[in-house]
């Protein structure tokens, strides 16, 4: 992690809620709770990972974090030179301005870059929009962000068709830097490439963020994948943050029971490993039908009275930055959680 | 390194973009019943257009020459009332080219840019232009026509073009308002949104080249659609003034039976250049889909 520990975002109580609408008025009859009251911190230099299953709304909060989805409340508050502004407020210029701050590369390579366009199209329209008016100027830093990616200049004639997988994930990721972004959030950015394609991403990424001081924020649902890349990791259960740890600590010393669950499905390569799988049992709830109390506790083999009634409060636990939202360690020490530990 | 970078990119963007285009009309030449489309249309608009050019007399008649077959003088003979059918036959393809072509690009636009609103914005925007397409569509298109000539109590060409954009928008609107739902969606679109771009760029730069080949695809077809339209409120007495030959105005002389059975060339060439046209524009249409389709690329 970065030594200077600068805050670059400061999430604060973020919802982004879909409105689930009915008949000819529209008339609103719930919301899927895709990020439900989500407090995070991000600080500058750091891969932040966040991971969680499929419909637990990491891409929701990433999309959120730079107004992509708006924010139906809350705050997101972005570093401008130590004074910290909430971008959910910003009208249109400002955001416009905020667009060079932050990027993101997205999961689906295949569909990113234009069909109809040649890269070179794809590669020079955003920089003409953020008002790089000179051609020299232009392709000044299409060289420099295809050379951190690896990639030819003269292959920027050719349409994206032409390209592999891992090929045009690369692209995307030099795109996004054209505007020299301080935060880049990748949204499951190798989930849609093969395996070995994935290391040769992941590894390129973690150059250029030397390389350029890059903050990262890496969604993915690969939990190896997110180790590899993090240092810190959020672990998101049906829109709400459960735990958040410096990756070892995550890994080493997993708390909510959520978060063990997901460790111990990494297939791990030793075949004396006999560590048990932990199975968890049910489906994931349905985020407009929210269950009462800690949204996990159907699935919970930890569950408690207070589990069903009380949505526990996210709370520092053990090795510091160490949080996490589950009444087994509601208070320090307390039987429940040595009991569930044991 | 930014200066000749520049030249180096320049050169390969040309040789890139034309082998592209080689690419294309390879594969369009490939397709048979395409050419020969694209050669029937071509032909046919030279010989209506060097027609109209050298001024063809196609409005004296010759009342000593009524209903005259097929000669070495009128060589497709002559109408009811003695005029050369095959000038009146090539000015008529010129008249009806025109109404085809011209209502096909200005019902496109039309439709492309209402579509492209409504696919786009999605929500009470898009509810209140299917709305509005769906009144022009329940309004039956002879009433409006007969209305129309009641209101300005005169046919033209002008009442028929209106009518036509006013009531052919809308296949077209419904084409590519659904194409920009599903392309909407697409990460590129959010990519560009992330880089903020303005969402009149995301619609027309961004999305709509992705669109463009339908669209083409779909004006070419609604040529051929509204040059048979035309023919048949021609037919009907309902379409351009007597005076303007047109392929149906020139039909119309067929209402009556005796000349349907009697003089056979008066409906048979002007109804021929109708079907080759319109044949042949079909032809076309679907060998452009060939080509135009990314999805087959």
């Amino acid at each position: 992690m970065s030594e200077s520990k600068e805050m670059i975002f400061q999430v604060r109580g973020l919802k982004t809620w879909f409105p689930i609408t009915k008949g000819m008025f529209k008339k609103v009859v719930g919301h899927v709770k895709a990020v439900d009251d989500v407090s995070l911190d991000v600080y500058r230099g750091e891969t932040l990972g966040i991971v969680g299953e499929s419909g637990c709304g990491k891409s929701t909060l990433g999309k959120t974090m730079m107004m992509l989805e708006r924010a139906t409340g809350g705050q997101v508050m972005f570093n401008y030179g130590g004074e910290f502004r909430d971008i959910t407020k910003f009208n249109a210029r400002e955001m416009f301005e905020f667009r060079r701050k932050v990027q993101m590369v997205f999961q689906d390579p295949y569909s990113a870059l234009n069909p109809q366009k040649k890269i070179y199209t794809s590669f020079e329209e955003p920089l003409k929009v953020h008002g790089i008016k000179s051609e020299a100027e232009r392709e000044a830093v299409m060289q420099k962000v295809l050379k951190m990616v690896n990639i030819q200049p003269d292959y920027l004639m050719r349409y994206p068709h032409e390209f592999s997988g891992g090929q045009r994930q690369r692209l995307c990721i030099a795109r996004a830097l054209e505007v020299m972004p301080e935060v880049l959030i990748c949204d499951e950015p190798v989930s849609a490439l093969d395996v070995s394609i994935q290391a040769q991403v992941l590894n390129l990424m973690k150059d250029i963020q030397k390389e350029l001081n890059l903050t990262y924020l890496f969604i993915a649902h690969d939990l190896s994948v997110v180790q590899y890349m993090s240092d810190r990791i959020v672990v998101m259960y049906l829109g709400k943050i459960v735990e958040i740890a410096d990756s070892r600590a995550l890994y080493d010393e997993p708390l909510h029971p959520y978060t063990r669950a997901l460790l111990s499905a990494i297939p791990v390569p030793d075949i004396h490993n006999t560590k048990k799988r932990q199975v968890l049992e049910g489906e994931v709830p349905s985020p407009i039908h929210k269950p009462s109390g800690c949204a996990f506790h159907n699935r919970c083999p930890h569950c408690m009275e207070i589990c069903k009634s009380v949505d526990p409060a996210i709370v520092h636990h053990g090795a510091e930055g160490h949080m996490v939202a589950c009444h087994l360690y509601q208070q320090e020490g307390a039987p429940a959680a040595a009991a569930a530990e044991a | 390194m930014g200066n000749q970078a520049t030249v180096s990119i320049k050169e390969q963007n040309k040789s890139a973009a034309s082998s592209l285009l080689k690419k294309n009309i390879r594969k369009f030449l490939n397709n048979k019943l395409a050419v020969l489309g694209l050669l029937v249309v071509v032909i046919m608009l030279v010989a209506c257009v060097v027609g109209a050019i050298i001024g063809v007399d196609f409005s004296t008649p010759h009342l000593d020459q009524m209903k005259s077959a097929p000669s070495g003088t009128y060589l497709f003979g002559t109408d009811t009332i003695g005029r050369d059918l095959l000038s009146r036959v090539l000015i008529g393809g010129c008249y009806s080219i025109f109404i085809g072509v011209f209502c096909a690009v200005v019902s496109s636009v039309i439709g492309a840019a209402l579509g492209a609103v409504a696919g786009y914005f999605g929500g009470k925007v898009d509810a209140v232009i299917v709305r509005i397409s769906e009144l022009f569509q329940a309004f039956p298109q002879l009433v409006l026509v007969m209305m129309l000539v009641a209101i300005l109590n005169q046919r033209g060409l002008g009442n028929l073009l209106f009518i036509f954009v006013v009531t052919g928008w809308m296949t077209t609107f419904r084409m590519v308002r659904n194409e920009y739902m599903s392309l909407k969606n697409e990460t590129y679109v959010k990519v560009c949104e992330a880089f903020g771009m303005s969402r009149s760029n995301v619609m027309f730069k961004q999305i709509l080249p992705n669109v463009m080949s339908p669209i083409i695809v779909s004006t070419t077809t609604n040529v051929a659609y509204f040059i048979l339209q035309e023919a048949s409120l021609s037919f009907i007495g309902l379409g351009v003034q007597d005076s303007t030959p047109t392929w149906g105005n020139i039909l119309n002389a067929a209402k009556s039976l005796q000349v349907v059975t009697e003089s056979w060339w008066i409906w048979v060439f002007p109804g021929l250049a109708i079907t080759l046209f319109v044949l042949a524009i079909n032809f076309l249409g679907d060998g452009l889909r060939d080509v135009l389709d990314a999805k087959q690329q």
